[in-house]
C-alpha cells in the first residue's frame, strides 16, 4: 500500500520534471529538472529492487555527467526564445517520434509488464535465491554469461574516449604552458646564488 | 499501524543520529580554532564560558540574528536552494554508515555505491550557490569547485574499488567484519596506497585546505559563497564540517576497522580492553582523521589550480590503477592474514 503511494508520488515528479526540462524558460533550470528526473527514476528503480541500477544511475549521471553539463550550460549564454521559434512547426514531426518509440517500447517489454500490481512481486521474485543481492547477481553474469559483450563495450568506451582526447589535445603554436614536473624537479642550486658581500654598515664607517 | 510505527521509530533514529551530529559540527569548530590557535602560540577563543566553550553556541546565535541577503540579480529560487543541496547529502550518506555492530539507520548491500551517489551529489549546491549568485568571483569558485570534484571522484571512487575487492561485499558492516583483528589486520596496510590516495581525494573533496582554491580567499575573496549571508551562509559551514566528519568517519570504517579494537584478538591487551563499546573506538578512530584535517589546514600552503588538476589526474589515478592489479594478484595467492 505504502509502496503504491511513493510509486505514485515518484512518478507524478518524474513526469513534472521531464516536462520542465523542454518547457523552463533558463536552461540552468533545464538542466537542474533533468538532474531531478535522473534522481526519481532511480528513486523508482529502488522501489523494484534494482538498486544497483538506481544507485548507478545517481552516481554516474546526477553525480559525474549532469555537473559537466551545467557546467558547459553555466557557460553558455544561451537564448531560449530563439531556440524555441520554430516549435509549433515541428511539433507534428516531434510528436510522431514520440508515438513511434512508444509502440516499440511496448513491443519490446510487452504489454504483461505494464500491469502495476504484479510488478514489485515479480521484480522481487525473479531475484533467486541469493538474498536479492543484486549487485553480485550482475556481476556473476556479466563475467561469465555475457563476458565478451561485456568487454566489447568497454574496448568501445575506452575507444570513444581515447577518440575524444586525440580530439581535444593538439599541440597550438603561440600558447604558454606550465611543465609542472620541470617546476617540481627544480634545485635550490638552480634558482638561489650567494653572494658573499661586506655589509653596508662597514662601509659607510 | 505497523508501517506508522516503523515510520516513527526510524524517524526516532534519524533524530538521534542528527542532532550528536550538529553539536559535533559546532564543536568540531571550536576544536578547529583551539588546534590552529595551539599550532601557531595564540590562545584561541577564550572568552565565551569556560576556555572559550561556548563559542560555538554564541557563532551560531550570532548568525541566525543576521540578515539573509538576497543579491539584486541573483537567481532568487536557486539562490535559497543551493544550501539545503549542499548539506543534504552530506547528512544523507549516514544513513548507512555503522557506528558499531549492527548499529545502522540502513543497513544496505550497496552501501559503499550509495555513500559515493551521496557524496557526488554535494558539488551541486557549490555550482548552484555559485551560478545563481551573479557574481563572477562566486561563477568562478563554482567553476574550480565542480571541475576538482568531479576529478577527485574518479581517484577516490578507484580507491574504494580496492576495499570492496577485499572485504568482497559493498556493505558497509560486512567491510568492517572482514577486517576482524588487530590492527594489522585492518586494509590501512595492504592497501596503504588506496588508503593515501582516499585520504588526499577526500579531503579535496571536501573542499578544504591545500585544495580550498573553490573558496580561496585570497584570490577569489571567499569563492562561491561570497554572496552569503547569516543563515544561508551558516548551512554552507555545517555541510563542509559535515562532510569532513562524513569523509572521516568512512575512512575509519573504511581502512581502520570501524568499531574494532585495535587489540582484538590479541593475547592479553585483548580481553583487556573488552569493555570499551565499539562506537567509543569508532569515534576515536573519526577523531585522528579530524585532527588531521586541522592540522593539514595550519600546516600546508594552497596548491596551485594547475597543480591540483595534476595530482588528481596524473598521480593519483595512476597509483590506484596499478596498486588494483598489485592487489588482484594479492587476492590471488591468498598473500599474508588480509586475503
Amino acid at each position: 500500500m505504502i509502496e503504491k503511494v511513493i510509486f505514485y508520488v515518484f512518478a507524478a515528479i518524474l513526469l513534472l520534471a521531464a516536462t520542465l526540462v523542454i518547457t523552463a524558460r533558463n536552461p540552468v533550470h533545464s538542466a537542474l529538472s533533468l538532474v531531478l528526473a535522473f534522481f526519481t527514476s532511480a528513486a523508482l528503480w529502488l522501489l523494484v529492487e534494482a538498486e544497483f541500477l538506481g544507485i548507478a544511475l545517481v552516481l554516474v549521471y546526477v553525480g559525474a555527467v549532469m555537473v559537466l553539463f551545467l557546467f558547459v550550460v553555466m557557460m553558455l549564454d544561451i537564448n531560449v526564445a530563439v531556440l524555441r521559434e520554430g516549435f509549433a512547426r515541428y511539433l507534428p514531426l516531434g510528436a510522431l517520434v514520440g508515438v513511434v518509440m512508444l509502440l516499440e517500447m511496448l513491443l519490446v517489454i510487452g504489454a504483461s509488464q505494464v500491469d502495476l500490481p504484479g510488478f514489485a512481486g515479480e521484480a522481487a521474485g525473479s531475484l533467486g535465491e541469493d538474498g536479492g543481492n543484486n549487485i553480485r547477481m550482475l556481476g556473476s553474469v556479466l563475467y561469465t554469461v555475457y563476458v565478451y559483450p561485456f568487454e566489447l563495450a568497454a574496448i568501445v568506451l575506452l575507444l570513444a574516449m581515447i577518440a575524444a582526447i586525440m580530439l581535444t589535445h593538439r599541440r597550438r603554436g603561440g600558447t604558454k604552458h606550465q611543465d609542472i614536473s620541470a617546476q617540481v624537479r627544480t634545485r635550490k642550486e638552480d634558482r638561489l646564488r650567494m653572494v658573499r658581500m661586506p655589509s653596508e654598515r662597514n662601509n659607510d664607517s | 499501524m505497523d508501517a506508522m510505527i516503523e515510520l516513527a521509530w526510524t524517524v526516532t533514529k534519524i533524530v538521534a543520529l542528527v542532532i550528536p551530529l550538529f553539536i559535533a559540527v559546532a564543536y568540531m569548530t571550536y576544536a578547529e580554532r583551539k588546534i590552529i590557535s595551539a599550532m601557531q602560540l595564540r590562545r584561541g577563543p577564550n572568552r565565551v564560558g569556560w576556555h572559550g566553550l561556548l563559542q560555538p553556541i554564541a557563532d551560531a546565535l550570532k548568525l541566525l540574528m543576521k540578515e539573509v541577503v538576497l543579491p539584486q540579480n541573483a537567481n532568487r529560487a536557486l539562490f535559497v536552494i543551493a544550501p539545503m543541496l549542499s548539506i543534504m547529502p552530506a547528512l544523507a550518506a549516514w544513513a548507512v554508515l555503522p557506528l558499531s555492530e549492527g548499529l545502522v539507520i540502513a543497513d544496505i548491500n550497496a552501501g559503499l555505491l550509495y555513500v559515493l551517489a551521496m557524496t557526488s551529489m554535494g558539488v551541486y549546491g557549490i555550482i548552484l550557490a555559485g551560478w545563481a549568485s551573479n557574481s563572477k568571483y562566486a561563477l568562478l569558485g563554482a567553476m574550480r569547485a565542480g571541475a576538482q570534484v568531479v576529478s577527485y571522484e574518479i581517484a577516490m571512487g578507484f580507491a574504494l574499488v580496492g576495499v570492496l575487492m577485499s572485504a568482497g561485499s559493498l556493505n558497509l558492516g560486512e567491510i568492517v567484519q572482514a577486517q576482524q583483528g588487530p590492527i594489522w589486520n585492518w586494509f590501512w596496510l595492504p592497501l596503504l596506497p588506496l588508503f593515501v590516495v582516499y585520504w588526499i581525494s577526500g579531503v579535496a573533496e571536501t573542499n578544504r585546505l591545500p585544495f580550498d582554491v573553490a573558496e580561496g580567499e585570497s584570490e577569489i575573496v571567499a569563492g562561491f559563497h561570497v554572496e552569503y549571508s547569516g543563515m544561508a551562509f551558516a548551512i554552507f559551514f555545517l555541510a563542509e564540517y559535515a562532510n569532513m566528519i562524513l569523509i572521516s568517519g568512512l575512512a575509519a570504517i573504511m581502512f581502520l576497522g570501524g568499531w574494532y579494537s585495535p587489540f582484538h584478538g590479541l593475547p592479553l591487551l585483548g580481553p583487556a580492553f573488552e569493555w570499551v563499546p565499539g562506537i567509543v573506538w569508532f569515534v576515536l578512530k573519526t577523531c585522528l582523521f579530524l585532527f588531521l584535517f586541522i592540522w593539514f589546514r595550519a600546516t600546508f600552503p594552497r596548491y596551485r589550480y594547475d597543480q591540483i588538476m595534476r595530482l588528481g589526474w596524473k598521480v593519483l589515478i595512476p597509483v590506484t590503477v596499478v596498486w588494483l592489479i598489485v592487489l588482484s594478484v594479492m587476492i590471488l595467492t591468498g598473500f599474508g592474514p588480509w586475503f
